[in-house]
């Protein structure tokens, strides 16, 4: 099993409502986020190209937040979801620190969070939260290794790419493009 | 003219616009401890060497700062952490891909033992001194037998614990200009220089500051490759470490660097040193004040630096 998630970046709106469902679900301290939107406008007026992007942990295949992490409080579960126990935290920095997306943050209470892919909700047979609420049903989110998955199919439809490869991440939010 | 604009709604405090989840207290405990690891490397060794005799201050009398310096840095460590009631956790994992983890046991073994060296030599601080219990003294005893044993650990944790500073940068892929096996080498190198300096500073004995003058000075060469070593490195490599070389050259961080850390720090003292033993008058405070002082700057100008560079995406 390897969960992924696809954004499409041309139906994309930028609304924020998968930010703000995160943080409702995620009951993430006011002021910070799981997730975001990154908009990058890219070319001379007037031809402008725009991309919208939602973006989040990219629960990497080949996480440095893990092999950082001094003690075992990063770690990876089921289907590659990267998650930190908030009891097994020191609070040191280390991996926020390692992750190229800067995709952690210091919780007010101390510990690392971060995006978990609603681990609790994909359990009980739900899809993550952001996916849920999405406008525009930009957001993909199922199991690779399972050939009829929707995130499966779509990659099959379109093309797509990762955020920074180059990286060594082998990150596992693709964009399609 | 091209233009590219991002904008991110993401504003994490701490992680965004840049990143600053160290402060002070990181580079201060990496000057700390590599200033510890090299003053405890050079007792080991001569003590090793059975030079003793000769360099009895370097030996017997600037060990006693190490305890003070790991103490003090261990202190700034535990203030950085931000869930600190499970610091615990530290010591009941081994991860060796974590050089954090590693640090972290490299600290518990090279306290007590700088401690311990202390404990030996507490005679050469207060000759009357009297252990008053007889176990103390048995261990005194104990520890004096195996005291070869007792300089190679410190010796092989020494090295560990200077070299670590570096590589638990250097680990962080994420920030480019930590990303270079350089640092863990250069790391030790000011630590090196920076023990040196402490027994400069401390030492009565003619022959004795001369021949860490010396040493200072060899260091400072090494030191000094090791930078431009490191930059053309930087410069040949990928866009985003070329960006953080120009962080240095011309970028923010020139100023503060290349006269704090090069001129202050390694040219100006390694210019004295040299004066000194061509028998210029220069008092030895001087120039080991400025490359203990040099070996602080480069910590905090490569702790702040490196958490400025970053992937583009």
């Amino acid at each position: 099993m390897r969960y992924a998630m696809a954004v499409d970046t041309r139906k994309c709106v930028g609304c924020s409502d998968c930010v703000v469902a995160c943080q409702t679900e995620n009951n993430v301290p006011i002021g910070y986020c799981r997730d975001w939107i990154v908009e990058l406008t890219d070319g001379t007026y007037p031809q402008l190209e725009m991309e919208i992007r939602s973006e989040r942990c990219n629960h990497c295949a080949n996480a440095p937040c893990v092999r950082c992490c001094p003690t075992v409080a990063s770690h990876i579960v089921e289907g590659g979801i990267v998650l930190v126990t908030p009891t097994e935290c020191i609070g040191c920095g280390a991996c926020i620190a390692s992750c190229p997306y800067d995709a952690r943050y210091p919780h007010p209470k101390g510990y690392v969070d971060k995006c978990t892919f609603c681990v609790h909700r994909i359990r009980n047979g739900m899809s993550p939260a952001c996916v849920e609420v999405c406008p525009t049903k930009c957001l993909y989110f199922g199991d690779l290794d399972d050939p009829n998955s929707n995130v499966s199919n779509v990659l099959k439809m379109r093309k797509y790419k990762t955020l920074i490869p180059e990286a060594g991440t082998d990150p596992q939010l693709y964009f399609l493009i | 003219m091209r233009e590219e604009i991002i904008v991110s709604g993401r504003m994490n405090p701490m992680v965004d616009p840049s990143l600053q989840i160290w402060h002070w207290q990181i580079p201060l405990y990496l000057f700390l401890g590599g200033m510890a690891a090299g003053i405890l490397c050079i007792a080991a060794l001569y003590f090793i060497r059975g030079r003793e005799n000769d360099y009895r201050t370097a030996v017997r009398i600037t060990p006693f700062l190490t305890p003070v310096l790991l103490v003090l840095g261990l202190l700034a460590l535990l203030i950085d952490l931000r869930h600190k009631l499970y610091f615990w956790q530290l010591y009941t994992n081994i991860r060796l891909q974590s050089p954090m983890s590693w640090g972290a046991w490299t600290l518990m073994v090279i306290t007590p033992v700088s401690f311990i060296w202390c404990a030996l030599h507490i005679r050469d601080l207060f000759p009357k001194w009297d252990w008053k219990y007889s176990w103390l003294k048995a261990i005194e005893t104990f520890f004096n037998k195996y005291k070869k044993v007792l300089a190679w650990v410190m010796l092989i944790y020494g090295l560990i614990l200077g070299i670590y500073t570096g590589i638990l940068l250097s680990a962080f892929n994420a920030r480019p200009l930590w990303n270079t096996s350089i640092l863990g080498p250069l790391f030790l190198a000011s630590g090196l220089s920076a023990g040196a300096a402490a027994t400069l500073i401390l030492s009565k004995n003619k022959e004795e500051r001369k021949q860490f003058a010396r040493i200072d000075l060899v260091i400072i060469g090494i030191e000094l490759f090791l930078i431009v070593h490191m930059f053309m490195g930087f410069l040949a490599s990928t866009q985003v470490q070329i960006d953080a070389a120009r962080m240095f050259l011309g970028g923010p961080y020139t100023t503060i660097f290349w006269v704090f850390v090069i001129a202050l720090g390694l040219l100006i003292p390694a210019i004295l040193e040299i004066m000194e033993l061509r028998k210029y008058h220069i008092p030895a405070l001087i120039p080991a004040i400025m490359v203990i002082f040099g070996s602080l700057m480069l910590r905090f100008v490569i702790v702040y630096a490196g958490q400025a560079s970053r992937w583009l995406y």
